[in-house]
């Protein structure tokens, strides 16, 4: 295990991999990330995350596009198997 | 059992005899999935085009004949899940139960096969039998993605049809499955997903307790699943359904188990994951697709504004220059003809009657058809974006600034367009799916200077402001753009504060675009506008002309002036007289109106006009002038386009208050301020 303490959403670079830990934000805004694929235990790869503005990441073969304050309300282990996916730096540089 | 009638209860039909009449078909399926392709390919122009009872959702339904049988085709709002959050949902949802089409097709994206199938786990707890058609098998394969329809159609227990609808691949096969489920020649014996566990308990407990009192045709185990969903449309009407003790305990063994929604999403794709295991291959994994390579130009915050901006000005630039032409040749070719020709016959009737007809009616109509080139072009290039996948990309550009004021992204696009006419821009603010965004985008559109009220700036400014003409018309400008940014602002904190809207978007893939789709939905839009909106605009175009040409021969003497003449105490407060205001309510029908009408009401003989307006008004009213008549009513195409796309008055009078107050209270605080420093005086 990388990480026992969750990271937050809005704070990971592009290219990291991990495992959505927790939705919060109440029924009705996870019932509609869930319908969107984004549950607990769901594998999520950041495509895009400037720091500011919007994000972009992918869950369920799909790109979702999250708002800032949105992104905050997901929390996420960092994935276990490294070699699925290159490391944080030359997946965004790549 | 409870009689009353309540919004979910459906009204119990006899048996179907699916021979004698056309099979009803509810067309559903997530958002991005070629619904709309499939949908245009099957009904093609002769779709009707009406609304959801009560609801601000266009309805489309059409028939099609394939193989000797008749099918009726309802296409329902694109939605990710049946849960009451958004009004489309909720339509869809209810139509199913209250109009039980003889079978749901629903359609699946190739490329998002687990996601997309959260929509079937759903639809299988409905009691209408389910088709599977998966799209866009190509654009999938492309992404390494390989799936098995017979393998998925084994684990489900229900037809699955492999289609590329852009080719028109697979579709008939479709009809085809869903005509075998309904005359029983095709299996349907569905897996239906089942709570996890950890929940199993209370979702028995819950289900025993609703069971007796849920209404008919609604079936109880789905019911007590959304309730511990925390639906709330069912859970107001467990409420009502329930007697007051079972309320209570269902109401508490819910809010002991609030995480029970998890449980619940968390069991159906557990569930999809079992179906699809065997049927999806990936043969090829990690290589980057067009998608992904395009996209980090396309959502960058740098390139991707530029790219933005340039295709935008592409947009315009073809709404404009190309539908331009077209607009003059219309009104030449066709306006001017008919108009010369009807006063020709009328040559013998009496003055009021022709001239109501032709000055009234017919130039009403001709506003109208006016129209219809520039609604054309936009909506062919809105459909190209829309099916391309590019629309979300510009929307995810352009959150960031957008939701400042309470807009979602895609409000840009409509905004933008605005400048060249609000008229399409009102209409193209059908794009946003949140009803608060889509709402609050129709209200601010209006105080987008249009090229009608700009064209007015370009004419009056030089004749009041000869010295800095263009500094003035800048400031102006830039002063309406604020207005707008200050009533996003206010509208945002105080009319939709509660509705904050999560920003939570798909980005489709790419897709190449399918131009029959794109045609479809530039005519049926361009034809709805001219239907529903063409009664407003002609009726307002002669009631203005009957109010600017009685009961006195020139417009001094008309209602219009008497009218003008009341309201001078509130005009003065702006330092505009009735004649102004006068030119100010002209302008109604047609903004660029406003010109001819302080030629007619000023008019000297052997004066120029802007000599005239200049020795007549100080520099203070004439700014108060352009300040109102910039930001004052839409014009009445607008206001008919507002009113067809929130399909309420209320929201329609909402909007005109809103300009109104805007126009009325900055003019005001312009001209005092002018007059303040000095500008009250005559001459410049």
């Amino acid at each position: 295990m990388a990480s026992i303490l969750p990271f937050v959403l809005s704070d990971l670079p592009d290219g990291f991999c991990g495992i959505v830990a927790k939705v919060t934000g109440g029924r009705e805004f996870t019932a509609r990330l869930a319908a969107m694929g984004l549950t607990a235990g769901t594998e999520i790869v950041i495509l895009q995350n400037r720091g500011f503005g919007p994000m972009l990441a992918r869950v369920r073969d799909t790109r979702i596009a999250l708002g800032r304050a949105q992104a905050g309300l997901v929390t996420v282990y960092e994935c276990q198997s490294a070699d699925a996916f290159p490391d944080a730096d030359s997946a965004a540089s790549g | 059992m409870n009689a009353n009638p309540q919004t979910l209860s459906p009204t119990p039909t006899p048996p179907r005899q699916a021979e004698l009449r056309p099979l009803v078909i509810g067309l559903a399926g997530q958002p991005n999935v070629g619904k709309s392709t499939v949908f245009s390919l099957l009904t093609g122009l002769s779709a009707e085009v009406g609304n959801w009872p009560g609801r601000t959702v266009e309805r489309r339904e059409g028939d099609v004949r394939i193989d000797g049988r008749e099918f009726r085709i309802v296409d329902l709002p694109g939605t990710y899940s049946l849960t009451s959050n958004s009004e489309e949902e909720r339509i869809a949802r209810e139509f199913i139960l209250r109009e039980q089409p003889d079978v749901v097709v629903m359609l699946a994206d190739a490329a998002a096969l687990e996601r997309n199938l959260y929509l079937l786990a759903e639809l299988l707890l409905l009691p209408i039998p389910v088709v599977l058609g998966v799209n866009m098998v190509d654009v999938a394969r492309r992404e390494g993605i390989e799936f098995d329809a017979h393998v998925l159609e084994a684990a489900l227990g229900l037809p699955v049809v492999p289609m590329v609808a852009s080719r028109n691949e697979g579709v008939a096969d479709l009809l085809a499955a869903a005509a075998a489920v309904v005359d029983g020649r095709q299996r349907f014996a569905p897996d239906r997903p089942e709570i996890a566990t950890a929940h199993r308990e209370v979702y028995e407990r819950v289900h025993a307790l609703v069971r007796p009192s849920v209404p008919a045709g609604l079936p109880a185990d789905w019911a007590a699943l959304k309730l511990l969903e925390g639906d709330r449309e069912i859970t107001e009407a467990a409420r009502q359904w329930l007697p007051a003790d079972r309320w209570n305990a269902v109401h508490a063994m819910l809010r002991e188990h609030e995480d029970a929604v998890l449980d619940v999403a968390g069991a159906r794709y557990e569930w999809i994951g079992r179906m699809v295991r065997a049927a999806v291959r990936r043969p090829r994994l990690g290589q980057v697709s067009f998608t992904d390579r395009f996209d980090r130009i396309a959502t960058h915050p740098g390139w991707g504004l530029g790219l933005l901006l340039s295709v935008f000005g592409v947009v315009f630039w073809l709404t404009f220059s190309v539908a331009g032409p077209v607009q003059e040749w219309l009104e030449e070719a066709l306006v001017a003809r008919a108009a010369d020709w009807l006063s020709a016959v009328l040559v013998t009737s009496p003055a009021w009657l022709s001239g109501i007809l032709v000055d009234g009616m017919l130039a009403g109509a001709g506003v109208v058809l006016t129209f219809v080139p520039i609604l054309f072009v936009f909506f062919i290039a809105l459909g190209f974006l829309e099916d391309t996948g590019y629309q979300s990309r510009m929307a995810y550009v352009m959150d960031r600034f957008m939701h400042r004021i309470g807009l979602h992204g895609k409000s840009f696009l409509p905004l933008f367009l605005g400048f060249g006419c609000n008229v399409p821009a009102v209409m193209g603010s059908r794009v946003i799916e949140s009803r608060s965004a889509r709402l609050i985008t129709i209200m601010l559109t209006p105080f987008v200077p249009c090229s009608a009220r700009l064209l007015v700036l370009a004419f009056l400014v030089p004749l009041f402001f000869p010295v800095y003409p263009a500094l003035v018309a800048w400031g102006l400008v830039v002063g309406n753009l604020l207005v707008l940014v200050l009533v996003g602002l206010l509208l945002d904190r105080l009319a939709f504060g509660r509705e904050r809207l999560a920003f939570v978007m798909e980005m489709p893939l790419y897709h190449v675009p399918n131009p029959r789709t794109i045609l479809v939905f530039a005519v049926t839009n361009v034809w709805t506008f001219v239907k529903r909106a063409a009664t407003i605009i002609v009726l307002a175009s002669m009631i203005i002309w009957l109010l600017v040409n009685y009961p006195g021969e020139h417009v001094n003497d008309s209602y219009l002036a008497m009218f003008g003449r009341l309201l001078e105490p509130v005009g003065s407060l702006m330092g505009l007289d009735w004649r102004l205001i006068v030119a100010t309510l002209s302008a109604f029908v047609a903004k660029e109106n406003s010109i001819a009408a302080l030629g007619i009401i000023f008019g000297e003989e052997g004066q120029a006009l802007g000599a005239t307006l200049a020795m007549a008004l100080t520099p203070a009213t004439a700014l108060a002038f352009l300040v109102l008549n910039i930001l004052f009513v839409p014009c009445v195409a607008t206001v008919a386009a507002v009113r067809q796309e929130t399909r309420s008055w209320g929201w329609t009078a909402a909007s005109c208050a809103l300009m109104l107050a805007s126009a009325l209270l900055f003019s005001t605080l312009v001209y005092q301020a002018a007059v303040m420093v000095g500008l009250g005086a005559g001459g410049v």
